[in-house]
């Protein structure tokens, strides 16, 4: 098992390592160079040259990426275009922020997901698990901003209970800080909810169908003992990778989120520098999301190998 | 060929009848594609028409639907983004199809070097967050429309190429492909006409999976600016546009996201029910 795991660690950073030198080749595709795309039309050679000296542009590609890696890795990230701030204090003044949005998302959605699942598990083919079905279905298939208007527009506007915007001041207090993100918690958590529940809901059926259970069945033990003692350990691998995959989601979820309730986070920060073309900021602001997105799903591949009997003692 | 494939159809139906679900779905994407395809015909008004100097006007006050921040009628310029939104959703969903499946069944068919060199470009795209990664291609390229239509149709061409490879892995050791190879057909005969046929059920469901999913990125996109530019009506733009109307209690925001919101869940509940009466284990693996 023990090999297992490192195999798989080792093969997180290779593709670690890969998704870096990608994101480092999004800068090289550009057609002229980021100095072009930064003065845009009305460039002189002048200030070109300008640009290209002070981002060292002049350098070949693969010592700017080692240059770029080596910064990165330290905890230098290098300056922003369109500000010349230090992208390291933006990332840490607006870091927070997005960990207390994603955390207490992640916090609700996993206990009330499996919670769903398992309830629409043991109601098989009842009313009740129809409900779940459908409601599950409907929430993954609607659009981020969809859930957050429909919630701005009664809870906010029209019964006026919650801030409309996540607009939080510097060091917040617990209370302004809670009440700030209430709404884009909940749309957050609306969308892997569903998700979660619907994977929990599946993995346990599939242990179900098994023979041992039916075995269970066989000797009269009832539904509900059926599925807490004897499906839910077997299926808790599939469903702690269910988690860690859907955590991994909560990556692309808070871009959306961030941006409709204008909440000062990385993910702002980001869609804000792709608007604005500043490159640097995009390549390592998206380096970070890429990099817990691909550690994330690394996890969930690592808790599945702990979590499953069969493969701690491969053959 | 068609002909057997069509009785099977048609058994495939009377063997299953349609739910109630099912039929919603069915008539939810049947109204928008009928509002795409004829809508801007009746249209009361041009999509960039500015018919009022009045911001977010009431549903009923001036326009059916009311205004936009920009006087516009909301209800043209709805019509006008379906047809944008779904256009551009059907055109990224057929290129990811067209480069994926032949790419996937390439890769199946040949095997060896073709075969590792393809997916691990293919597990290399995969392992980016999909949004990020068009985040990245639209900081270097910019905003047009075909490049979004590309960046979405290269995301989806990723998990068309999985599972048409997967299919065609499934489909290619059985013994009347074998029977072809052993005929002396080439590669086309054997891809085209003897493993396509026998993989058409669980790409039918894929490509609803990816057009949901292709509409959403658009809508996505646009809503954070880096989509459909304005004056352009699409309906993940529209949301954007008006979203500060929300806080006034104008639904001009709101009725796009409910327009994309209500298209795929139609499309969801037809595809959930489709992949229930498929069975198989590649049914089951896509139901997750």
């Amino acid at each position: 098992m023990l090999r297992l795991v490192v195999t798989r660690l080792l093969l997180g950073l290779l593709v670690m390592w890969v998704v870096s030198v990608l994101v480092f080749a999004a800068t090289e595709i550009l057609p002229g160079d980021v100095a072009q795309a930064v003065l845009g039309q009305g460039i002189t050679p002048e200030a070109a040259a300008n640009i290209r000296e002070r981002l060292g542009l002049n350098d070949p590609a693969y010592l700017r990426y080692f240059d770029w890696l080596g910064g990165l890795l330290s905890g230098d990230l290098g300056h922003s275009l369109a500000s010349n701030f230090a992208i390291a204090d933006e990332v840490a003044d607006r870091l927070g922020n997005t960990l207390w949005l994603a955390g207490l998302a992640a916090l609700i959605s996993v206990p009330l997901a499996v919670t769903l699942g398992l309830v629409a598990a043991v109601h098989a083919d009842t009313l009740l698990d129809r409900g779940i079905s459908i409601g599950t279905l409907c929430f993954i298939s609607v659009p981020e901003f969809f859930t957050a208007a429909v919630l701005v527009y009664f809870l906010a506007v029209k019964l006026q209970w919650l801030p409309p915007l996540a607009y939080v001041s510097q060091d917040p207090a617990l209370g302004e800080r809670l009440e700030a993100l209430a709404l884009p918690v909940a749309t957050l958590t609306f969308a892997v909810l569903a998700h979660m529940a619907r994977m929990t809901q599946t993995a346990v059926l599939n242990v179900m169908s098994s023979a041992y259970i039916e075995q269970a069945i066989l000797k009269g033990a009832s539904r509900i003992h059926i599925i807490l003692h004897h499906a839910l350990p077997n299926a808790l691998a599939p469903i702690i990778n269910v988690i860690a995959l859907n955590l991994a989601y909560l990556v692309s979820g808070v871009i959306v989120v961030e941006t409709i309730f204008n909440y000062p986070g990385l993910a702002d920060y980001l869609v804000q520098s792709v608007a604005y073309r500043d490159i640097p900021v995009v390549q390592t602001v998206g380096m970070i999301f890429c990099a817990t997105y691909v550690g994330l799903n690394m996890l969930a591949d690592i808790l599945a190998i702990l979590a499953n009997p069969r493969l701690r003692h491969p053959r | 060929m068609t002909d057997s494939a069509n009785a099977e159809k048609s058994g495939f139906l009377a063997r299953h009848p349609l739910t109630p679900t099912a039929i919603t779905g069915i008539a939810i994407i049947g109204f928008w594609v009928v509002v795409a395809l004829f809508g801007p015909l009746v249209a009361p008004y041009a999509d960039s028409d500015i018919i009022t100097d009045i911001s977010f006007a009431p549903a009923g006050e001036i326009g059916l639907l009311g205004t936009d921040y920009l006087g516009r009628d909301v209800l043209s310029r709805i019509i006008y983004g379906a047809r944008m939104t779904m256009g551009l959703a059907l055109a990224a969903t057929l290129l990811s199809f067209s480069t994926g499946i032949t790419l996937g069944f390439t890769a199946a068919v040949l095997g060896g070097w073709t075969d590792s060199v393809l997916s691990r470009i293919n597990d290399a795209i995969m392992a980016f967050p999909s949004i990020i990664l068009a985040l990245l291609v639209i900081a270097a390229l910019g905003t047009s429309i075909p490049i979004l239509v590309i960046t979405v149709a290269l995301i989806d061409a990723t998990r068309v190429f999985r599972l048409s490879r997967v299919l065609a892995l499934d489909v290619s050791v059985m013994d009347f492909v074998d029977a072809a190879r052993a005929r002396g057909e080439g590669l086309w005969w054997i891809t085209f006409r003897e493993i396509l046929p026998n993989t058409v059920a669980p790409l039918t469901a894929e490509f609803g999976i990816r057009f949901t999913f292709a509409i959403l990125f658009i809508a996505a996109l646009s809503f954070l600016g880096l989509g459909v530019q304005p004056p352009t009506a699409d309906w993940g733009s529209m949301v954007r546009e008006n979203l500060q109307g929300l806080l006034f209690g104008s639904t001009a925001a709101l009725l796009p996201a409910a327009s994309v919101a209500s298209l795929t869940v139609g499309i969801n509940l037809i595809v959930d029910w489709f992949l229930k009466r498929l069975s198989g284990p590649v049914a089951t693996e896509m139901m997750r």
